[in-house]
Protein backbone atom coordinates (compact mmCIF):
# COMPACT_ATOMS: atom_id res chain seq x y z
CA UNK A 1 0.00 0.00 0.00
CA UNK A 2 1.36 3.43 -1.13
CA UNK A 3 0.84 5.86 1.95
CA UNK A 4 1.77 9.01 0.35
CA UNK A 5 -2.22 10.59 -1.49
CA UNK A 6 -0.47 12.43 -3.44
CA UNK A 7 0.44 9.45 -5.21
CA UNK A 8 -2.88 7.58 -5.78
CA UNK A 9 -4.87 8.03 -9.12
CA UNK A 10 -2.23 8.41 -11.06
CA UNK A 11 -0.67 6.25 -13.83
CA UNK A 12 1.35 3.56 -12.70
CA UNK A 13 5.30 5.10 -12.96
CA UNK A 14 6.98 1.35 -13.64
CA UNK A 15 4.25 1.73 -17.15
CA UNK A 16 4.30 5.35 -18.19
CA UNK A 17 7.43 6.37 -16.19
CA UNK A 18 8.10 8.76 -12.77
CA UNK A 19 5.07 11.54 -12.40
CA UNK A 20 6.80 15.04 -12.90
CA UNK A 21 5.98 16.87 -9.43
CA UNK A 22 6.78 20.25 -11.26
CA UNK A 23 3.54 20.26 -12.96
CA UNK A 24 1.30 20.76 -9.82
CA UNK A 25 3.98 22.44 -8.08
CA UNK A 26 5.19 25.23 -10.40
CA UNK A 27 7.26 26.98 -7.52
CA UNK A 28 6.53 30.00 -5.10
CA UNK A 29 3.75 32.75 -5.06
CA UNK A 30 4.96 35.34 -7.46
CA UNK A 31 3.27 39.17 -7.72
CA UNK A 32 3.84 41.67 -10.30
CA UNK A 33 7.27 41.94 -11.50
CA UNK A 34 7.54 44.17 -14.56
CA UNK A 35 4.55 46.19 -16.25
CA UNK A 36 3.21 45.82 -19.12
CA UNK A 37 0.91 48.65 -20.69
CA UNK A 38 3.23 51.71 -19.56
CA UNK A 39 2.51 55.78 -19.62
CA UNK A 40 5.97 57.05 -19.72
CA UNK A 41 6.96 60.72 -17.91
CA UNK A 42 4.89 62.89 -16.06
CA UNK A 43 6.25 66.59 -15.35
CA UNK A 44 4.91 69.79 -13.45
CA UNK A 45 5.77 73.08 -12.21
CA UNK A 46 4.43 74.85 -10.00
CA UNK A 47 3.91 78.80 -10.60
CA UNK A 48 2.79 81.55 -8.96
CA UNK A 49 -0.86 81.07 -8.64
CA UNK A 50 -1.10 77.14 -9.17
CA UNK A 51 0.61 74.54 -10.12
CA UNK A 52 1.14 73.10 -14.24
CA UNK A 53 1.18 69.04 -15.17
CA UNK A 54 1.61 67.47 -18.22
CA UNK A 55 1.64 63.86 -19.71
CA UNK A 56 1.43 62.80 -23.46
CA UNK A 57 -1.65 60.28 -24.40
CA UNK A 58 0.73 57.37 -25.33
CA UNK A 59 0.19 53.60 -23.58
CA UNK A 60 3.09 51.84 -24.69
CA UNK A 61 3.47 47.76 -24.87
CA UNK A 62 6.71 47.25 -24.52
CA UNK A 63 8.42 49.40 -27.38
CA UNK A 64 4.98 49.33 -29.50
CA UNK A 65 3.36 52.63 -29.06
CA UNK A 66 -0.17 50.32 -28.45
CA UNK A 67 -2.78 53.25 -27.28
CA UNK A 68 -2.47 56.79 -28.47
CA UNK A 69 -5.62 58.14 -26.73
CA UNK A 70 -4.59 57.01 -23.23
CA UNK A 71 -5.58 60.08 -20.86
CA UNK A 72 -3.02 60.15 -17.80
CA UNK A 73 -3.66 63.02 -16.13
CA UNK A 74 -6.68 62.71 -13.37
CA UNK A 75 -8.86 65.23 -11.73
CA UNK A 76 -9.82 63.98 -8.39
CA UNK A 77 -12.32 66.04 -5.95
CA UNK A 78 -12.85 69.34 -6.52
CA UNK A 79 -9.07 71.02 -6.85
CA UNK A 80 -6.57 68.53 -7.44
CA UNK A 81 -5.11 66.55 -9.99
CA UNK A 82 -3.02 63.47 -9.97
CA UNK A 83 -0.80 62.56 -12.67
CA UNK A 84 0.29 59.16 -13.67
CA UNK A 85 3.22 57.22 -14.97
CA UNK A 86 4.54 53.76 -15.27
CA UNK A 87 2.06 50.81 -15.33
CA UNK A 88 -1.60 51.72 -16.79
CA UNK A 89 -3.91 48.82 -15.30
CA UNK A 90 -2.25 49.84 -12.20
CA UNK A 91 -3.35 53.35 -12.80
CA UNK A 92 -6.54 52.50 -13.88
CA UNK A 93 -6.74 50.64 -10.00
CA UNK A 94 -5.75 53.85 -8.33
CA UNK A 95 -8.19 55.44 -10.08
CA UNK A 96 -10.66 53.29 -9.22
CA UNK A 97 -9.52 54.15 -5.25
CA UNK A 98 -9.06 57.48 -5.77
CA UNK A 99 -13.00 57.61 -7.11
CA UNK A 100 -14.43 55.69 -4.39
CA UNK A 101 -12.21 57.76 -1.83
CA UNK A 102 -13.98 60.70 -2.73
CA UNK A 103 -17.60 59.05 -3.07
CA UNK A 104 -17.36 57.90 0.55
CA UNK A 105 -15.84 61.67 1.61
CA UNK A 106 -18.94 63.37 -0.02
CA UNK A 107 -21.75 61.00 1.48
CA UNK A 108 -20.87 62.67 4.87
CA UNK A 109 -21.61 66.02 3.39
CA UNK A 110 -20.18 68.25 6.28
CA UNK A 111 -18.09 70.38 4.37
CA UNK A 112 -15.15 68.61 4.61
CA UNK A 113 -13.61 67.91 1.46
CA UNK A 114 -10.16 65.72 0.81
CA UNK A 115 -7.56 67.79 -0.97
CA UNK A 116 -4.20 67.48 -2.23
CA UNK A 117 -2.38 67.26 0.85
CA UNK A 118 -4.73 64.58 1.90
CA UNK A 119 -4.75 62.65 -1.15
CA UNK A 120 -0.95 62.43 -1.34
CA UNK A 121 -0.71 61.06 2.00
CA UNK A 122 -3.88 58.52 1.08
CA UNK A 123 -1.48 57.65 -2.12
CA UNK A 124 1.99 57.37 -0.44
CA UNK A 125 0.28 55.14 2.32
CA UNK A 126 -1.23 52.58 -0.79
CA UNK A 127 1.66 52.69 -2.74
CA UNK A 128 4.14 51.68 0.41
CA UNK A 129 1.83 49.40 1.91
CA UNK A 130 2.15 47.69 -1.60
CA UNK A 131 5.27 47.65 -1.78
CA UNK A 132 6.01 46.01 1.81
CA UNK A 133 3.58 43.60 0.73
CA UNK A 134 6.32 42.73 -2.00
CA UNK A 135 3.53 43.42 -5.03
CA UNK A 136 4.21 47.42 -5.93
CA UNK A 137 1.53 49.35 -8.06
CA UNK A 138 4.51 49.83 -10.57
CA UNK A 139 3.72 53.52 -10.94
CA UNK A 140 5.72 57.06 -10.47
CA UNK A 141 2.86 59.88 -9.46
CA UNK A 142 2.08 63.56 -9.14
CA UNK A 143 -0.46 65.39 -7.01
CA UNK A 144 -1.01 68.85 -7.58
CA UNK A 145 -3.38 71.22 -5.73
CA UNK A 146 -3.09 73.51 -3.19
CA UNK A 147 -1.72 73.35 0.18
CA UNK A 148 -4.17 74.44 3.43
CA UNK A 149 -2.35 77.72 3.78
CA UNK A 150 -3.57 78.39 0.04
CA UNK A 151 -0.09 77.76 -1.67
CA UNK A 152 0.56 75.68 -4.17
CA UNK A 153 1.06 71.78 -3.54
CA UNK A 154 2.88 69.50 -5.76
CA UNK A 155 4.42 66.28 -4.61
CA UNK A 156 5.67 62.55 -6.19
CA UNK A 157 5.43 59.42 -4.91
CA UNK A 158 6.14 55.83 -6.85
CA UNK A 159 6.37 51.89 -6.49
CA UNK A 160 8.92 52.18 -3.67
CA UNK A 161 6.94 54.41 -1.43
CA UNK A 162 9.36 57.14 -2.20
CA UNK A 163 8.07 60.51 -1.31
CA UNK A 164 9.32 63.78 -2.12
CA UNK A 165 7.91 67.53 -3.04
CA UNK A 166 9.64 70.26 -4.92
CA UNK A 167 8.90 73.26 -7.22
CA UNK A 168 9.29 71.38 -10.54
CA UNK A 169 9.00 67.28 -10.36
CA UNK A 170 9.18 64.75 -13.14
CA UNK A 171 8.61 61.00 -13.54
CA UNK A 172 10.41 58.23 -15.08
CA UNK A 173 12.66 59.70 -17.95
CA UNK A 174 11.34 63.23 -17.49
CA UNK A 175 13.31 63.06 -13.97
CA UNK A 176 16.60 63.00 -16.80
CA UNK A 177 15.55 64.83 -19.47
CA UNK A 178 12.60 67.60 -18.31
CA UNK A 179 14.05 68.61 -14.66
CA UNK A 180 17.27 70.02 -16.07
CA UNK A 181 14.81 72.50 -18.20
CA UNK A 182 12.28 72.77 -15.31
CA UNK A 183 14.96 73.66 -12.30
CA UNK A 184 16.24 76.31 -14.61
CA UNK A 185 13.32 78.60 -13.84
CA UNK A 186 12.15 76.94 -10.61
CA UNK A 187 14.96 75.11 -8.25
CA UNK A 188 14.30 75.86 -5.17
CA UNK A 189 11.48 76.45 -2.68
CA UNK A 190 9.73 79.84 -3.39
CA UNK A 191 11.05 79.94 -7.16
CA UNK A 192 7.48 79.53 -8.45
CA UNK A 193 6.36 82.80 -6.65
CA UNK A 194 8.28 84.85 -10.02
CA UNK A 195 6.90 82.00 -11.96
CA UNK A 196 3.74 83.19 -14.56
CA UNK A 197 1.52 81.14 -15.87
CA UNK A 198 2.55 81.94 -19.54
CA UNK A 199 6.23 81.24 -18.66
CA UNK A 200 5.50 77.98 -16.80
CA UNK A 201 3.53 76.93 -20.05
CA UNK A 202 5.94 77.67 -22.55
CA UNK A 203 8.24 75.74 -19.75
CA UNK A 204 6.32 72.93 -19.94
CA UNK A 205 5.50 72.69 -23.54
CA UNK A 206 9.64 72.83 -24.39
CA UNK A 207 9.96 70.16 -22.19
CA UNK A 208 7.43 67.90 -23.45
CA UNK A 209 8.88 68.57 -27.08
CA UNK A 210 11.93 67.21 -25.89
CA UNK A 211 11.04 64.55 -24.47
CA UNK A 212 9.35 63.71 -28.06
CA UNK A 213 12.88 64.49 -29.34
CA UNK A 214 14.86 62.06 -27.20
CA UNK A 215 12.47 59.58 -25.32
CA UNK A 216 11.28 56.94 -27.74
CA UNK A 217 8.14 55.76 -25.74
CA UNK A 218 6.36 59.16 -25.74
CA UNK A 219 3.93 60.83 -27.90
CA UNK A 220 3.63 64.60 -29.71
CA UNK A 221 0.26 64.63 -28.07
CA UNK A 222 -0.56 65.32 -24.80
CA UNK A 223 -2.74 66.91 -21.84
CA UNK A 224 -1.43 70.05 -19.87
CA UNK A 225 -3.74 70.41 -16.84
CA UNK A 226 -3.96 73.51 -14.57
CA UNK A 227 -4.80 73.53 -10.51
CA UNK A 228 -4.79 77.22 -9.63
CA UNK A 229 -4.39 78.61 -5.61
CA UNK A 230 -7.89 79.73 -6.48
CA UNK A 231 -9.64 75.64 -6.58
CA UNK A 232 -10.10 76.21 -10.02
CA UNK A 233 -9.21 73.07 -11.83
CA UNK A 234 -8.63 72.44 -15.60
CA UNK A 235 -7.57 69.41 -18.17
CA UNK A 236 -6.53 71.08 -21.76
CA UNK A 237 -6.49 68.02 -23.88
CA UNK A 238 -5.38 66.82 -27.54
CA UNK A 239 -2.22 69.44 -27.67
CA UNK A 240 0.41 69.04 -30.23
CA UNK A 241 4.65 69.87 -29.63
CA UNK A 242 4.86 72.53 -31.99
CA UNK A 243 8.08 74.23 -34.10
CA UNK A 244 9.76 70.86 -33.85
CA UNK A 245 12.93 70.50 -35.86
CA UNK A 246 14.25 66.87 -36.83
CA UNK A 247 16.98 68.28 -38.43
CA UNK A 248 19.64 66.99 -35.57
CA UNK A 249 18.48 63.86 -36.78
CA UNK A 250 20.41 63.64 -39.61
CA UNK A 251 23.35 63.80 -37.62
CA UNK A 252 22.48 60.45 -35.61
CA UNK A 253 24.21 57.44 -36.83
CA UNK A 254 24.18 53.87 -35.87
CA UNK A 255 20.49 53.21 -35.20
CA UNK A 256 18.75 54.06 -38.47
CA UNK A 257 19.44 52.86 -42.04
CA UNK A 258 22.51 55.24 -42.62
CA UNK A 259 25.08 53.96 -43.81
CA UNK A 260 28.60 55.69 -41.73
CA UNK B 1 -43.72 42.00 42.76
CA UNK B 2 -43.50 44.48 40.09
CA UNK B 3 -40.44 43.73 38.61
CA UNK B 4 -39.98 45.32 35.68
CA UNK B 5 -39.82 42.41 32.73
CA UNK B 6 -38.62 44.40 30.24
CA UNK B 7 -35.19 46.06 31.49
CA UNK B 8 -33.45 42.57 31.35
CA UNK B 9 -31.53 43.56 27.77
CA UNK B 10 -30.72 46.32 26.07
CA UNK B 11 -32.47 45.27 22.58
CA UNK B 12 -35.90 43.68 24.04
CA UNK B 13 -38.67 46.89 23.60
CA UNK B 14 -41.57 47.18 26.12
CA UNK B 15 -44.81 47.17 25.10
CA UNK B 16 -45.01 50.76 25.32
CA UNK B 17 -41.67 50.95 22.77
CA UNK B 18 -39.24 51.78 25.26
CA UNK B 19 -35.85 50.41 25.83
CA UNK B 20 -35.14 50.77 29.50
CA UNK B 21 -31.29 49.59 29.89
CA UNK B 22 -30.89 52.41 27.61
CA UNK B 23 -32.90 54.65 29.73
CA UNK B 24 -30.82 53.50 32.67
CA UNK B 25 -27.97 54.82 30.94
CA UNK B 26 -28.96 57.71 30.48
CA UNK B 27 -30.10 58.20 34.01
CA UNK B 28 -26.17 57.02 34.91
CA UNK B 29 -25.28 60.46 34.17
CA UNK B 30 -27.18 62.24 35.80
CA UNK B 31 -25.56 60.41 38.29
CA UNK B 32 -21.31 61.52 37.69
CA UNK B 33 -20.75 65.16 38.66
CA UNK B 34 -21.51 67.88 36.12
CA UNK B 35 -19.55 68.50 32.47
CA UNK B 36 -20.48 71.79 30.58
CA UNK B 37 -20.07 72.89 26.96
CA UNK B 38 -19.91 76.57 25.15
CA UNK B 39 -18.59 77.80 21.92
CA UNK B 40 -17.87 81.11 20.82
CA UNK B 41 -17.01 82.24 16.74
CA UNK B 42 -13.07 81.12 17.58
CA UNK B 43 -13.56 78.74 20.47
CA UNK B 44 -14.91 75.68 21.89
CA UNK B 45 -14.61 75.50 26.06
CA UNK B 46 -15.25 72.31 27.96
CA UNK B 47 -15.50 72.47 32.12
CA UNK B 48 -16.16 70.11 34.61
CA UNK B 49 -16.73 69.76 38.38
CA UNK B 50 -14.80 66.55 39.41
CA UNK B 51 -16.88 64.07 41.56
CA UNK B 52 -17.37 65.30 44.80
CA UNK B 53 -16.77 63.19 48.04
CA UNK B 54 -20.84 62.35 48.84
CA UNK B 55 -20.97 60.67 45.30
CA UNK B 56 -20.56 57.92 46.47
CA UNK B 57 -21.83 55.49 43.76
CA UNK B 58 -22.30 55.21 40.82
CA UNK B 59 -24.80 52.75 39.28
CA UNK B 60 -25.73 51.19 35.85
CA UNK B 61 -26.55 48.29 34.64
CA UNK B 62 -25.81 46.78 37.96
CA UNK B 63 -22.41 47.39 37.86
CA UNK B 64 -21.09 49.51 41.12
CA UNK B 65 -18.16 51.43 41.00
CA UNK B 66 -16.81 53.57 44.13
CA UNK B 67 -16.21 57.18 43.03
CA UNK B 68 -12.50 57.85 43.07
CA UNK B 69 -11.64 60.26 45.83
CA UNK B 70 -12.73 57.36 47.95
CA UNK B 71 -9.51 56.19 46.45
CA UNK B 72 -7.74 58.90 47.49
CA UNK B 73 -8.10 60.80 44.25
CA UNK B 74 -10.44 62.82 41.54
CA UNK B 75 -11.97 61.25 38.97
CA UNK B 76 -10.13 62.36 35.74
CA UNK B 77 -13.02 64.94 33.95
CA UNK B 78 -11.58 66.15 31.09
CA UNK B 79 -9.55 63.97 27.98
CA UNK B 80 -7.22 65.62 25.61
CA UNK B 81 -8.24 63.25 22.41
CA UNK B 82 -5.93 65.59 19.64
CA UNK B 83 -4.45 68.34 19.15
CA UNK B 84 -7.43 69.83 18.14
CA UNK B 85 -10.42 67.67 20.13
CA UNK B 86 -11.23 66.98 23.77
CA UNK B 87 -13.64 65.84 25.72
CA UNK B 88 -15.62 66.27 29.23
CA UNK B 89 -17.53 63.35 30.87
CA UNK B 90 -20.28 62.30 32.98
CA UNK B 91 -21.52 59.04 34.29
CA UNK B 92 -18.78 56.09 34.60
CA UNK B 93 -15.17 57.06 33.77
CA UNK B 94 -14.25 53.54 32.59
CA UNK B 95 -16.60 53.68 29.69
CA UNK B 96 -15.70 56.82 28.91
CA UNK B 97 -11.98 55.39 28.54
CA UNK B 98 -13.20 52.96 26.02
CA UNK B 99 -15.06 55.62 24.53
CA UNK B 100 -11.70 58.32 24.53
CA UNK B 101 -9.19 55.41 23.52
CA UNK B 102 -11.49 54.49 20.58
CA UNK B 103 -11.54 58.72 19.40
CA UNK B 104 -8.34 58.45 19.87
CA UNK B 105 -7.40 56.02 17.21
CA UNK B 106 -9.86 57.34 14.93
CA UNK B 107 -7.79 60.36 15.36
CA UNK B 108 -4.38 59.05 14.71
CA UNK B 109 -5.54 56.67 11.57
CA UNK B 110 -6.87 60.20 10.55
CA UNK B 111 -3.25 61.75 10.88
CA UNK B 112 -1.45 58.60 9.19
CA UNK B 113 -3.87 57.95 6.31
CA UNK B 114 -5.12 61.58 5.41
CA UNK B 115 -2.63 63.74 7.32
CA UNK B 116 -5.39 65.79 8.53
CA UNK B 117 -7.19 66.46 11.69
CA UNK B 118 -9.99 64.61 12.14
CA UNK B 119 -13.17 66.47 11.47
CA UNK B 120 -14.83 66.75 14.68
CA UNK B 121 -18.73 65.93 13.11
CA UNK B 122 -16.97 62.64 11.79
CA UNK B 123 -15.27 61.57 15.10
CA UNK B 124 -18.71 61.96 16.59
CA UNK B 125 -20.68 60.25 14.56
CA UNK B 126 -18.30 57.25 14.87
CA UNK B 127 -18.64 57.04 18.71
CA UNK B 128 -22.56 57.74 17.75
CA UNK B 129 -22.19 54.61 15.74
CA UNK B 130 -20.58 52.56 18.13
CA UNK B 131 -22.77 53.31 21.07
CA UNK B 132 -26.03 52.86 19.13
CA UNK B 133 -24.94 49.31 17.80
CA UNK B 134 -25.22 48.43 21.77
CA UNK B 135 -29.02 49.11 21.24
CA UNK B 136 -29.06 46.45 19.20
CA UNK B 137 -27.02 43.66 19.80
CA UNK B 138 -27.51 40.78 21.88
CA UNK B 139 -25.39 40.77 25.13
CA UNK B 140 -24.01 44.28 25.26
CA UNK B 141 -24.71 47.13 27.48
CA UNK B 142 -25.08 50.23 26.15
CA UNK B 143 -22.62 52.93 27.63
CA UNK B 144 -22.83 54.31 30.67
CA UNK B 145 -21.57 57.92 30.20
CA UNK B 146 -22.32 61.18 28.18
CA UNK B 147 -19.76 63.40 26.81
CA UNK B 148 -19.34 66.71 25.80
CA UNK B 149 -16.84 67.15 22.77
CA UNK B 150 -15.28 70.20 21.85
CA UNK B 151 -13.01 70.64 18.74
CA UNK B 152 -11.64 72.65 16.07
CA UNK B 153 -11.45 72.04 12.68
CA UNK B 154 -11.55 73.66 9.15
CA UNK B 155 -15.35 74.23 9.54
CA UNK B 156 -14.47 76.43 13.04
CA UNK B 157 -15.26 75.30 16.46
CA UNK B 158 -17.47 72.98 17.58
CA UNK B 159 -19.34 71.29 20.50
CA UNK B 160 -21.10 68.28 20.45
CA UNK B 161 -23.86 66.30 23.44
CA UNK B 162 -23.19 62.59 22.77
CA UNK B 163 -25.49 60.21 24.35
CA UNK B 164 -25.76 56.04 25.01
CA UNK B 165 -28.09 56.06 22.80
CA UNK B 166 -26.45 56.58 19.95
CA UNK B 167 -27.57 60.53 19.55
CA UNK B 168 -24.94 63.13 19.26
CA UNK B 169 -26.54 66.91 18.75
CA UNK B 170 -24.40 70.12 17.74
CA UNK B 171 -25.08 72.56 20.63
CA UNK B 172 -24.19 76.41 21.15
CA UNK B 173 -23.77 75.70 24.90
CA UNK B 174 -25.03 71.97 26.73
CA UNK B 175 -24.52 70.39 30.17
CA UNK B 176 -24.94 67.31 31.50
CA UNK B 177 -24.43 65.18 34.92
CA UNK B 178 -25.89 65.92 38.18
CA UNK B 179 -27.93 69.08 38.18
CA UNK B 180 -27.15 70.13 34.79
CA UNK B 181 -30.65 71.23 34.32
CA UNK B 182 -29.26 74.67 36.39
CA UNK B 183 -26.46 75.04 34.05
CA UNK B 184 -28.53 74.81 31.16
CA UNK B 185 -30.94 77.37 32.22
CA UNK B 186 -27.72 79.68 32.61
CA UNK B 187 -26.69 78.95 29.35
CA UNK B 188 -30.02 79.39 27.98
CA UNK B 189 -30.29 82.97 29.42
CA UNK B 190 -26.87 84.01 28.34
CA UNK B 191 -26.01 81.66 24.83
CA UNK B 192 -26.58 85.11 22.82
CA UNK B 193 -23.46 86.45 24.66
CA UNK B 194 -21.45 83.39 23.77
CA UNK B 195 -20.64 84.25 19.71
CA UNK B 196 -19.08 87.40 19.86
CA UNK B 197 -17.36 86.36 23.61
CA UNK B 198 -13.92 86.61 24.23
CA UNK B 199 -11.96 83.60 24.90
CA UNK B 200 -12.02 84.58 28.43
CA UNK B 201 -15.73 85.78 28.89
CA UNK B 202 -16.43 82.61 27.59
CA UNK B 203 -14.38 80.47 29.88
CA UNK B 204 -16.28 82.45 32.81
CA UNK B 205 -19.37 81.59 31.24
CA UNK B 206 -18.74 78.04 31.42
CA UNK B 207 -17.52 78.49 35.09
CA UNK B 208 -20.68 80.66 36.59
CA UNK B 209 -22.83 77.90 34.72
CA UNK B 210 -21.08 74.82 36.12
CA UNK B 211 -20.77 76.66 40.04
CA UNK B 212 -24.82 76.34 39.42
CA UNK B 213 -24.77 73.03 38.87
CA UNK B 214 -23.26 72.90 42.84
CA UNK B 215 -25.06 71.27 45.78
CA UNK B 216 -25.13 73.50 48.85
CA UNK B 217 -22.63 74.48 50.80
CA UNK B 218 -20.24 73.58 48.13
CA UNK B 219 -17.70 75.43 45.77
CA UNK B 220 -15.67 75.72 42.72
CA UNK B 221 -12.17 74.62 44.42
CA UNK B 222 -9.10 74.38 42.51
CA UNK B 223 -8.81 70.30 43.03
CA UNK B 224 -12.69 70.08 41.94
CA UNK B 225 -12.44 71.80 38.84
CA UNK B 226 -11.25 70.91 35.27
CA UNK B 227 -11.10 73.33 31.95
CA UNK B 228 -9.99 72.58 28.79
CA UNK B 229 -9.90 74.92 25.80
CA UNK B 230 -9.27 75.07 21.93
CA UNK B 231 -9.85 76.72 19.55
CA UNK B 232 -8.22 79.02 16.06
CA UNK B 233 -4.47 79.09 16.79
CA UNK B 234 -4.89 76.95 20.31
CA UNK B 235 -4.23 73.61 20.87
CA UNK B 236 -6.57 71.76 22.87
CA UNK B 237 -5.03 72.40 26.59
CA UNK B 238 -6.18 71.18 29.78
CA UNK B 239 -6.38 73.42 32.69
CA UNK B 240 -6.21 71.08 36.28
CA UNK B 241 -5.73 72.14 39.93
CA UNK B 242 -3.34 75.18 40.46
CA UNK B 243 -3.92 76.04 36.61
CA UNK B 244 -7.19 76.99 37.50
CA UNK B 245 -6.73 79.08 40.57
CA UNK B 246 -6.33 82.25 38.10
CA UNK B 247 -9.80 81.26 36.58
CA UNK B 248 -11.33 80.99 39.80
CA UNK B 249 -9.84 84.41 40.65
CA UNK B 250 -11.24 86.13 37.76
CA UNK B 251 -14.80 84.59 38.47
CA UNK B 252 -15.11 85.64 42.07
CA UNK B 253 -17.60 83.94 43.65
CA UNK B 254 -16.99 80.43 43.66
CA UNK B 255 -19.57 79.38 46.17
CA UNK B 256 -23.03 77.57 45.43
CA UNK B 257 -26.09 79.80 45.12
CA UNK B 258 -28.49 77.18 45.89
CA UNK B 259 -30.63 77.70 48.79
CA UNK B 260 -31.08 81.90 50.17
CA UNK B 261 -28.78 83.56 47.80
CA UNK B 262 -27.29 87.79 49.41
CA UNK B 263 -29.67 89.94 47.00
CA UNK B 264 -26.09 91.43 46.29
CA UNK B 265 -24.17 88.43 44.76
CA UNK B 266 -27.35 87.80 42.47
CA UNK B 267 -26.73 87.79 38.71
CA UNK B 268 -27.91 90.98 37.11
CA UNK B 269 -29.93 89.73 34.45
CA UNK B 270 -32.02 87.45 36.89
CA UNK B 271 -34.12 90.02 38.29
CA UNK B 272 -34.96 90.67 34.18
CA UNK B 273 -36.72 87.42 34.06
CA UNK B 274 -40.42 87.83 35.26
CA UNK B 275 -40.86 84.27 37.07
CA UNK B 276 -37.43 84.55 39.13
CA UNK B 277 -38.43 84.93 42.76
CA UNK B 278 -36.38 84.46 45.82
CA UNK B 279 -37.17 81.23 46.36
CA UNK B 280 -34.97 78.72 44.94
CA UNK B 281 -34.98 77.97 41.74
CA UNK B 282 -37.59 74.64 41.21
CA UNK B 283 -34.99 71.00 40.87
CA UNK B 284 -36.37 71.29 37.18
CA UNK B 285 -36.37 68.04 35.45
CA UNK B 286 -33.50 66.63 37.44
CA UNK B 287 -35.21 64.44 39.17
CA UNK B 288 -35.65 60.71 37.89
CA UNK B 289 -39.46 59.94 36.55
CA UNK B 290 -40.82 56.70 38.01
CA UNK B 291 -40.61 54.29 35.39
CA UNK B 292 -43.78 52.75 34.56
CA UNK B 293 -44.40 49.43 34.69
CA UNK B 294 -45.60 47.43 31.84
CA UNK B 295 -45.81 44.30 33.83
Amino acid sequence: MDHMPENWGRPRSEIYGVYNSAIHNAGPATHTQQPSITGTSVIALKYNKGVMLAADNLASYGSLARFTDQERLIKVGKETVVGISGDVSDMQYIELLLERLIIEDNYEQDGHNLRAPHIYEYLSRVMYNRRSKVDPLWNAILVAGKKDDGSPFLAYVDLLGVTYSSPSIATGFGAYLAVPLLRKIASDDGDEKKITEEQARAAIDECMKVLFYRDARSLDKYSVATVTTDGEVTIEQNVRCKDMSWRFAEHIHGYGTQKM
Amino acid sequence: MFRNSYDNDSITYSPTGRLFQVEYALEAIKQGSASVGLVSKTHAVVVALKASGENIYICADLVVIRSAEELGSYQKKIIRIDDHLGIALAGLAPDARVLSNFMRQQAMSSRMIYNRPIPISRVVSAIGDKAQRNTQTYGRRPYGVGLLVAGFDETGPHLFEFQPSGTVLEYFGAAIGARSQSARTYLERNFDQFPEASLEDLVLHGLRALRDTLAQDKELLAQNTSIGIVGLDTKFTLYDNDDVRGWLEKLGNVGSTRGRRPPEEREPEATEDAPVTDAPPPEETDTVEPIETDA
